[in-house]
């Protein structure tokens, strides 16, 4: 059986299951008309979470223990409340206006099989959460948020940073690795109770050159990791392509990408280190199809050589921007999954050498994920 | 007693039905309700307890001055709307 697909969008969170016939069969299965940030399938007991990103009343979580037929609003990650505004204006100055708030939730990981319950948030404006109790509580992680480059991050999109990668070593649970747009690649070998900076290598255009190569100021849109072999990472970054082999103690930047080395996406097959796919789109400060044309990119190599993947894929007057978390591979390494900001849904069942286009009508997609059973 | 009234946007959410609560200042107001319904306070507050960007609220009418401490005050008799803003979308 495989793996249902699971869509977060602008209007609600769908599924897809795979029909005997090879069909993709849609359903919407929570959260109608509400924008969906990010959503979740724990592998260790089949609880789903989906964020939910509402314009006027903030942040909000919610879970199911029964495969999305009913859903539980459960507490959402949020910082330690600092005392109220005292009521004499002239003792304001103790009160600090910009004392931070959870904006969104972008990005939500399981922890290790070693810890049951244990889960991840992370947020803009760039904090990074941690459940042990499947989301019924959450605490800051204040050894990141209290590190002092964080003040140097920057919005990357967003007025403020934010974390939307998280990798947790399927090994080394403690072993956490997470992507800040814009404040580089940190990691914890302690459970997260102390961070490194790991981004050395790569490069920022957007900086005066004699900050280009700084590690707090990268912009990695989108950080994933080889599930068999950890250590291989990929990054979809602002201004280029980077890879690790080392755990991120190092980046090297991928010059050959075709046609174009910009987006937000990248998926990197489960096994097989060196085949990752890509969603390029024309650099910067263009954001759309090169030409007009969709297409993915993939590479199976390591970088040296890039294939343009565009059978079944929109190749004129095509708009689409795939977003950073809208580009997924199953756990065959077989299956894809694209979605894009127009609300077309593609699947290839062959590795990304023909694309499906499943819908055309789906609400702007924010996030594409197969399900982990 | 100041009367409270909530947006039936909520409504989608949680149930939101008009309360009496006692309170001189907005910000007793809506304690006095958070207690009942601990689930609304992050709907129209945000971490830190300020209101919520794109949520206003309305004494008699007129737009609450203090986002943040919510310290406008409140008549025995006031009508309280906490509605959404449009500019939230």
């Amino acid at each position: 059986m495989t793996a249902p697909l699971y869509v977060s969008t602008r209007k609600g969170l769908f599924r897809l299951r795979r029909s005997a016939w090879g069909t993709w069969e849609i359903q919407c299965i929570g959260f109608l008309a509400e924008p969906v940030s990010m959503m979740l399938e724990d592998a260790r007991d089949g609880a789903l979470y989906a964020a939910l990103h509402l314009g006027h009343f903030g942040a909000k979580l919610h879970r199911s223990r029964d495969a999305g037929r009913t859903w539980t609003e459960i507490a959402t990650p949020a910082f330690p409340n600092q005392p109220a505004p005292p009521a004499d204006p002239a003792a304001r100055p103790a009160y600090n206006p910009e004392a931070p708030s959870v904006q969104m939730i972008w990005s939500l990981e399981a922890g290790g099989a070693d810890e049951p319950g244990a889960l991840w948030a992370g947020t803009i404006p760039g904090a990074l959460f941690r459940s042990g109790d499947g989301g019924d509580s959450w605490s800051l992680n204040q050894a990141l948020w209290d590190r002092p480059e964080r003040k140097a991050w920057l919005g990357g999109g967003y007025d403020l940073p934010g974390i939307h990668s998280i990798l947790v070593h399927p090994r080394e649970s403690r072993r956490v690795t997470v992507g800040v747009s814009i404040g580089g690649v940190w990691v914890t070998a302690d459970g997260g109770a102390s961070w490194h900076l790991r981004s050395d290598g790569m490069r920022a255009e957007y900086m005066p050159p004699e900050l280009a190569h700084e590690g707090n100021v990268q912009d990695p849109h989108r950080l994933v990791a080889c599930r068999a072999r950890p250590d291989h990472l990929w990054a979809q970054h602002h201004n280029g392509i980077f890879r690790s082999v080392d755990g991120s103690a190092s980046w090297t930047e991928i010059t050959t990408a075709q046609p174009s080395g910009f987006g937000f996406a990248v998926a990197v097959h489960p096994t097989d280190p060196d085949t990752a796919w890509f969603a390029p789109a024309q650099k910067d400060e263009k954001r759309v199809p090169v030409e007009g044309k969709v297409v993915a990119s993939r590479t199976r190599d390591g970088g040296r050589t890039f294939e343009v993947l565009r059978r079944g894929l929109p190749q004129e007057h095509a708009y689409d921007l795939v977003y950073r978390h809208a580009l997924d591979v199953n756990a065959s390494g077989e299956i894809l999954a694209m979605g894009s900001t127009t609300g077309n849904l593609w699947i290839s069942e062959n590795g990304g050498d023909v694309w499906d286009c499943v819908s055309h009508y789906l609400p702007p997609i924010y996030a594409v994920r197969f399900g982990a059973i | 007693m100041p009367r409270i009234h909530f947006t039936r946007q909520l409504e989608r959410f949680l149930a939101v039905p008009a309360a009496e609560v006692e309170g001189s200042t907005v910000r007793e107001a809506l304690d006095a309700v958070f207690a009942d319904n601990p689930r609304l306070r992050g709907y129209v507050l945000d971490d830190q307890g300020r209101l919520r960007k794109h949520v206003n609220i309305f004494v008699g009418g007129q737009m609450v001055d203090d986002r943040e401490g919510l310290s406008d005050t409140v008549s025995s008799d006031a009508e309280i709307h906490v509605m959404q803003a449009l500019s939230g979308g």
